[in-house]
């Protein structure tokens, strides 16, 4: 199974592996949300809809919908 | 040396780029739209050395020149179109200190425009506590630029950037980086189809169709047909652009700015842990809503009873000094209350748009989106509709003005249309009126039932806005992407001078953009109701005269029968007498008929209405409650004021448009007269409705 955005917990961190989808508007590329940067998950307001990001030193929240087509690899620590 | 310089201010949404403008415009500024649209156009002039004047434009924030959003899509527009009167000469690009990685993506993309560009690199007070050092000349070297440190909060810089400014012409226009080598074969393709054009901003052209639709162009129009790629291969084009482009951005700060992360705090995660809890969050933004609107109600009670009063006595001044006459009664019963009707309004909407704009720029509004997104959604609104849906509960008016930062066209309308529903400040006298005359004041486990009827109206205005949201969400097929991408700021302590100059502007554009249609409505109700046909009207005095004379009425109680029989045979009375049949089956008479006619001004009106029909000397609402109480209704006998037309009023004033100011800002927020004519007339009828079936049911 792919791992995405959404499968992270509060406070996990992951790299993006995949932003291709194009369901992802091409702002949140802009924003920094790209392949190899790290991307940690700040807070969730309820049922984790929408998530609170810090992608790379930018801080920025998206909706789940969104979340679901951005692969990643959770970072295990 | 006479010719002013145009310069465009550019930059992301949160890098104080208004703060920049200010410092550099002060109050030379004014604000408008752009023609056509409802985007805001900020412009000012600048006052440069050696005598120069610049013209400053304070674009909309953008991420990129990829626009999403009407308000992106103005930079776009002006930036592509050489032939337009603000095409600048210089652009400056606005960035923050902290985020000057994704400022830079948006610099790199107007150097491949090639116009000159200035970088500012704000906010720099921050950079000891962040632990950043910048190599400014590496920098300049590396971007092509000139760069202009500035701290907007510390009054540092803004010389500095004047100078740079008035020596544009010394600028580089050479590009930064080369963007085409994503695709060599595409953009050589390109270059040799159009090679009058250059090759970026035909670029833009073919993708800012891809992202937004429509624009007009004729000068490249041809450009946009040229699609040897199809629209998923130019998006995957526009994501290798943007990753080649961090690429540069990345290679250059290696070396430019060192960031020390050993000093660095940040306080913006710590903060947030609290305040975008689940729990927390939602009880802070609670706490933070009911202080600001007690603060409202509080703080502008004052200065509007001060206002009712100046104008009242204004008004009374006006009609003993002038000579009598049609033009004294003109201007005391006509303009002068209208003017009065549209000065009431300025407190509150001050205060509302202090609280704002303080909540704007310390960030925390961002959070408030961040929240309510989820639940919004349900209904077709964005998280960024609950600030005016709150509003709307002190008035209608500043509420639809704070719509403008919806991005999605049509999560905006949607808000515009159904902010009326909520109960504004101006239904409350009506409200307290008739529940007093029509609600038993027992009480059920502690609560009067009086309050909880109150409570109850409030309650069935957000429900209305929120289910007709629903229904218009379905209804409306205005297309417009809406996808939900929102920043979350540092948090930063509010520039008293960005808030002065949002709370002025905001109040000046109330009063000369509604005032002007509320001033004109004033004028004809004043002549309805000043105004009738035939010797009922004209010789009341006489008629009145005669059928009291048997009476021996004081000339105060006389000239009140008189006053009030005028105004049953003026023609606004007459209009009342000509909707009475229309009105009955809601249980209404003629008079409460010419009430709601007059309260179309606005709904307090209605108090006062009743008061000259009732023939009370003024509105003080115990008496007009005891004249009401006493009226008998013509037909069936009884009280006219029972539960059930009380029940039936209260309904109709809860869902009817009654409002005119609302109505001429929903026209100029929308720019057209087909939202709020759709507005009155359906609103109106589901009142109607309501309220019939309200009457039918409970007698």
């Amino acid at each position: 199974m792919e791992v995405t955005l959404a499968h992270l917990k509060r406070g996990e961190r992951g790299i993006i592996i995949d932003v291709s989808s194009i369901h992802i508007p091409l702002k949140l590329l802009e924003m920094g949300c790209l392949p190899g940067n790290e991307v940690e998950l700040v807070q969730v307001a309820p049922f984790a809809d929408p998530m609170y990001l810090n992608v790379n030193g930018t801080h920025l929240a998206i909706r789940k919908e969104t979340a679901i087509h951005i692969l990643i690899d959770i970072i295990n620590e | 040396m006479s010719k002013q310089i145009n310069v465009a201010l550019i930059g992301n949404p949160n890098t104080g780029k208004t703060s920049v403008f200010n410092a550099l415009t002060g109050l030379n500024q004014k604000v408008g739209n752009y023609p056509g649209i409802t985007v805001e156009k900020k412009e000012g002039i600048c006052k440069l050395p050696r005598g120069v004047k610049a013209h400053i434009i304070d674009l909309p924030g953008t991420y990129s020149l990829n626009a999403s959003s009407l308000d992106e899509n103005v930079v776009i527009e002006l930036l592509l179109n050489k032939n337009d009167k603000d095409f600048p000469d210089v652009a400056v690009v606005v960035s923050d200190v902290e985020n000057l990685k994704r400022n830079l993506l948006l610099f790199t993309q107007i150097k491949d425009l090639e116009i000159p560009v200035i970088l500012v690199i704000n906010m720099a007070d921050r950079m000891i506590r962040k632990g950043i050092s910048l190599d400014i000349d590496y920098l300049e070297q590396q971007l092509n630029t000139k760069i202009a440190l500035v701290s907007t909060r510390k009054s540092k810089g803004i010389d500095e950037l004047k100078e740079l400014i008035s020596n544009y012409k010394e600028l580089s226009v050479e590009p930064c980086m080369h963007a085409s080598e994503i695709d060599k074969d595409y953009f050589d393709g390109l270059r040799k189809a159009f090679p009058n054009q250059l090759l970026y901003k035909l670029w833009l052209v073919i993708t800012q169709d891809v992202n937004f639709g429509k624009t007009d162009r004729n000068e490249i129009d041809p450009v946009a047909n040229f699609k040897t790629k199809s629209k998923a291969d130019l998006k995957r084009l526009q994501q290798k652009e943007t990753i080649k482009r961090y690429q540069f951005i990345n290679d250059t700060l290696k070396k430019g700015q060192t960031i020390d992360l050993n000093t660095a705090t940040d306080l913006r995660i710590k903060f947030d842990r609290v305040l975008t809890h689940k729990v927390w969050g939602y009880a802070i933004f609670l706490i933070i809503l009911l202080t600001i609107f007690q603060a409202i109600y509080d703080w502008s009670s004052v200065p509007m009873d001060f206002i009712d009063s100046a104008f009242a006595s204004l008004s009374e001044w006006t009609k003993n000094v002038l000579p009598s006459g049609a033009f004294t009664n003109l201007l005391a019963e006509g303009i002068i209350p209208g003017l009065g009707g549209i000065v009431i309004f300025i407190p509150q909407i001050a205060f509302l748009f202090l609280f704002i704009s303080v909540l704007e720029e310390s960030g925390y509004m961002s959070r408030v989106v961040f929240l309510m997104d989820r639940g919004m959604r349900r209904f077709g609104l964005s998280g960024k509709s609950v600030v005016p849906l709150i509003s709307g509960t002190a008035c209608a008016i500043p509420a639809i003005m704070a719509t403008r930062n919806i991005e999605s066209w049509k999560e905006r309308l949607i808000t515009i249309l159904v902010t009326p529903f909520t109960t504004c400040s101006a239904r409350l006298p009506v409200y307290l009126i008739i529940i007093s005359l029509v609600i038993p004041e027992g009480r059920i486990f502690g609560l009067g039932y009086q309050a909880l009827t109150l409570m109850l109206l409030y309650l069935i205005g957000f429900g209305a806005a929120l289910i007709s949201a629903m229904i218009l969400n379905k209804v409306l097929k205005i297309k417009s992407k809406t996808f939900f991408v929102v920043e979350m700021p540092n948090y930063k302590w509010p520039m008293l001078k960005n808030v002065a100059l949002t709370v002025l502007e905001k109040t000046k554009s109330f009063v000369f953009g509604a005032g002007k249609i509320i001033l004109a409505i004033s004028i004809v109700l004043w002549f309805l109701a000043s105004y009738g046909p035939g010797d009922d009207f004209n010789k009341a005095e006489d008629i009145v005269a005669k059928e009291y004379a048997s009476q021996n009425l004081s000339e105060e109680e006389l000239q009140q029968h008189i006053a009030s029989y005028k105004l049953e045979h003026s023609f606004i009375g007459i209009t009342g007498r000509a909707i009475e049949p229309a009105i009955r089956p809601l249980g209404y008479d003629w008079k409460i008929g010419i009430a709601i006619v007059s309260s179309f001004a606005a709904r307090e009106v209605f108090v006062g209405t009743l008061a000259t029909i009732y023939s009370v000397g003024n509105d003080d609402e115990d008496t007009i409650k005891n004249r009401m109480a006493g009226e008998v209704n013509p037909i069936l006998g009884g009280p006219l004021f029972n539960f059930a037309s009380g029940i039936s009023l209260l309904l109709f004033y809860a869902f009817a448009m009654q409002c005119m100011s609302t109505l001429a800002i929903v026209k100029r927020e929308t720019n057209s007269w087909k939202w709020p004519i759709l507005q009155l007339t359906i609103m109106s009828a589901f009142a109607y409705i309501v309220a019939l079936i309200a009457y039918q049911v409970l007698t």
